[in-house]
């Protein structure tokens, strides 16, 4: 049964909490897909409410989240460091866009094809996940380090190398289908693509979710806390940690594919060191080895240029200084805000959260006594 | 149940926030009593544009926005168009098409703007026509000569500014055939529609394929490699289709390599006191530069656009160094007022570009404006300058063309003169 190949090791199975009878528990699948459901209904009540860009906004989160989540599983749960996240979210998207492409010059522009484009960037970004992977299973720390940022670096090269097929550093064009007609002549586009990119994150959330529940996240974390405690107790550490890269890799393709059908577009520039830089500083801030913090981290990535935009639009200064600002001021943020975070919640946003949220309950329980 | 419990707590104040963040944002957009037109009131018309302020492609480009913003509020102040003052929203994208898509929908979704002036940049604003048509948001005086915006069936609110690169390059080739006949003529250009329409014109006059062509890529600021091709390939004249800052990096790399060709360079990357600054202490190797403009020069204080614009720079845009983008940017600045004026006191998007398409705007160009219903590009030819001296100046006659292969004639029609206030009145 075991796809690792490993017997299922006593010593990485959770210990039951004591004092928690068993038959209670709700299976985790039902619950994750029950939390799914809920999270489904307050996205469809939201984008109702919300105005076109802020729809755009919230599915451009959801794009991020794809990737920060799959970040969040290599680098928080198996110990992982990848500068190259960012590469592979460029392969979903180039992917994505020749697939559309390649439908839409034989004439099929219909919606479901999307989904067909979708699970082929998916497939696409596994098999090189699956390479970097490999590589990545026999290196350690700094060396880890230089083959992901090697990653990050060539990949968008590879786009002016192969221009002819990539179009060098103008990108391609993503043709996508307009909303089904059955919304409504009006219906705005934005709300749209929200929905598109929701489901995917939430099915991809889903899976990931279930995952790090699984025996194959006990094992991940096992890895990461002690390799060699790992492999006594019957764990193949490295085809646990190219696991955990094919996982994340999925999770970064499609994220890359989403965001590349919301900006029915791609481009080498969208897709440079510097995303790889901020996917990594994203899951830091939102915290570690939660995928709840893959969700602060996601939010962070779309709120920061608006935010400094606004901040600069607030400063009356010179328009020299005001570009100047504007340019560089993201990256000042990004960079404080994770030295601010590193400081006082070494845990990122989730694990500040936590920590209010057990001591209002400590309170709570307190008082009540 | 513990973990759930918590898990709840986390996703529930997860989803207020984001609400929270949402109505906040609502509220900014709907109290300004705007009418039916987006961006549009009374005593207001907000108008929105993308333009590289930082990055790659800053060089020289990011004062283009300021002087046309500086326009408008010499416009403003001198009680703006039909009452209406004109805002001009500037967002930074970088020169990277990624975040053009994000900032072009900040502006219209969110900003609201009436029209998009003068986004900057091929590959950039190619990623946004199809978003900018299906708002029906017109998106007027494209900063680019890609062939992309004279597409009328396609986007009919798009229309471009700049001559097309195919025009420029058809222009710049005739002039190297007349005079320098049986040199080898060699190309470098930006390998996206900009450096592949040059060279269409190019090879068009010349009546076949260039000796060499090489190509860069923006993200790649080293140029040797291509430059070390070209004076392999012996190379007497080599036509740059490159943006300022490579332009600058090819005649600079070209020095280091003890190469001295004939530089004939596109318009876009042609203006000589943002090559200078560049450059430093080597912009005497700027001299002998052949360019292509169609707008006033710069430092011919005689001409009365120049000094119109001279002291709308020193009014309204802090004295601010004073270069072809300055001039670039006022003339879309006077372009946009003129049209804008055309299309009535019931200002709606349809009146505007309707305006647009029935044409017949002079300015400070040298070459003809050719709006119509069945073109939508932008000046239509321009004149050739050279650097001598460490001055550029304009020589010959200004041409005109077109982007097919129609021949490339003089083009005689009389300068026109500013209004005396320097605000267009019909």
């Amino acid at each position: 049964m075991s796809a690792t190949g490993v017997a299922a090791p006593p010593a990485t199975r959770a210990p039951r909490p004591e004092g928690r009878p068993e038959g209670r528990r709700v299976p985790t699948l039902l619950r994750h897909l029950g939390l799914a459901a809920v999270a489904a209904s307050a996205l469809l009540a939201v984008s109702y409410g919300l105005e076109p860009f802020r729809n755009f906004q919230l599915a451009t989160v959801a794009a991020y989240l794809c990737a920060t989540a799959g970040l969040t599983i290599l680098t928080g749960l198996n110990g992982q460091l990848s500068l190259g996240h960012g590469a592979l979210m460029a392969v979903g998207a180039y992917t994505v866009a020749l697939t559309q492409d390649a439908f839409a010059d034989r004439g099929r522009t219909g919606g479901g094809l999307l989904v067909v484009s979708l699970v082929a960037a998916v497939a696409t970004s596994v098999a090189v996940g699956a390479v970097v992977g490999v590589a990545a299973a026999r290196l350690r720390g700094p060396y880890l380090a230089g083959v992901t940022l090697a990653v990050a670096v060539v990949v968008p090269a590879l786009t002016v190398t192969f221009d002819g097929v990539l179009n060098g550093e103008q990108g391609l064009p993503v043709p996508v289908a307009p909303p089904p007609a059955a919304l409504g002549p009006y219906f705005p586009y934005e709300r749209w693509q929200l929905w598109v990119a929701g489901s995917a994150t939430l099915l991809c959330l889903v899976l990931l979710a279930n995952l790090v529940r699984s025996r194959y996240g006990r094992t991940f974390r096992a890895v990461r806390d002690d390799e060699i405690a790992a492999r006594l107790a019957g764990i193949h550490v490295a085809r646990t940690q190219v696991l955990a890269f094919v996982v994340s890799a999925a999770g970064a393709g499609l994220g890359g594919a989403l965001l590349a059908v919301l900006a029915q577009s791609v481009s080498p520039g969208a897709f440079s060191l510097t995303l790889s830089l901020f996917l990594l500083m994203a899951v830091v801030i939102g915290g570690l080895g939660r995928l709840a913090g893959a969700l602060w981290g996601a939010a962070l990535l779309v709120a920061l240029p608006d935010l400094t935009h606004t901040l600069t639009d607030l400063l009356t200064l010179s328009p020299a200084a005001a570009q100047r600002l504007e340019g560089n001021l993201p990256l000042a943020i990004f960079g404080s805000t994770l030295v601010v975070v590193m400081i006082a919640a070494p845990g990122g946003v989730q694990g500040l959260l936590s920590r209010l949220a057990r001591t209002l309950r400590d309170r709570w329980r307190a008082g009540r006594r | 149940m513990r973990r759930i419990a918590r898990r709840g707590l986390a996703i529930a104040t997860s989803i207020t926030l984001l609400l929270s963040a949402a109505a906040c944002g609502g509220n900014d957009g709907g109290s300004a009593g705007r009418g039916p037109v987006p961006g549009v009131t009374d005593t207001e018309v907000v108008v929105g544009t993308h333009m590289p302020l930082t990055g790659p492609a800053s060089a020289g480009y990011s004062k283009i926005a300021p002087a046309t913003k500086a326009y408008f509020d010499y416009v403003n102040a001198n009680g703006g168009v039909h009452g209406r003052k004109i805002t001009y929203k500037v967002m930074d994208d970088g020169y990277n098409p990624a975040n053009t898509q994000q900032v072009v929908r900040q502006l219209v979704l969110q900003d609201k703007v009436f029209a998009v002036l003068n986004g900057l940049g091929t590959p950039t604003h190619s990623g946004v026509l199809d978003f900018l048509h299906t708002n029906r948001v017109p998106d007027l005086f494209v900063a680019s000569g890609s062939r992309s915006w004279d597409q009328p069936d396609r986007y009919p609110n798009t229309f471009g500014f700049n001559p097309d690169y195919t025009v420029e390059g058809k222009i710049l080739a005739h002039h190297v055939k007349t005079t320098l006949p049986g040199k080898k003529v060699c190309f470098l250009g930006q390998n996206d529609d900009f450096g592949r329409d040059s060279l269409a014109g190019v090879e068009k006059v010349l009546g076949g394929p260039v000796v060499a062509r090489q190509d860069y890529v923006v993200s790649n600021t080293n140029v040797a490699p291509q430059i070390g091709a070209l004076k392999a390939a012996g190379c007497e004249v080599v036509v740059l289709a490159t943006v300022p800052g490579f332009t600058a990096l090819s005649i600079g790399t070209a020095a280091r390599l003890g190469f001295r060709p004939q530089w004939v360079v596109s318009n876009v990357g042609a203006d000589h006191p943002t090559l200078a600054k560049q450059l430093g202490d080597a912009a005497g190797l700027l001299d002998g530069m052949v360019g292509i403009n169609y707008l006033p020069m710069q430092n011919d204080t005689t001409n009365p656009w120049i000094q119109l614009f001279t002291k709308v720079n020193r009014d309204h845009n802090g004295n601010a160094p004073f270069d072809g983008n300055t001039v670039y940017g006022m003339a879309v600045g006077y372009l946009f007022v003129q049209v804008l004026l055309a299309a009535g006191r019931d200002l709606t998007r349809e009146s505007l570009t309707e305006a647009v398409r029935k044409g017949g705007y002079q300015g400070p160009g040298l070459a003809p404006l050719r709006f119509s219903a069945t073109d939508h590009s932008g000046y239509g030819g321009g004149r050739l300058t050279r650097v001598s001296g460490g001055v550029q100046a304009y020589f010959g006659p200004a041409y005109e063309t077109d982007e097919g292969d129609g021949a490339v004639n003089e083009y005689t029609a009389p300068a026109v003169a500013p209004p005396a206030n320097g605000v267009p009145t019909t």
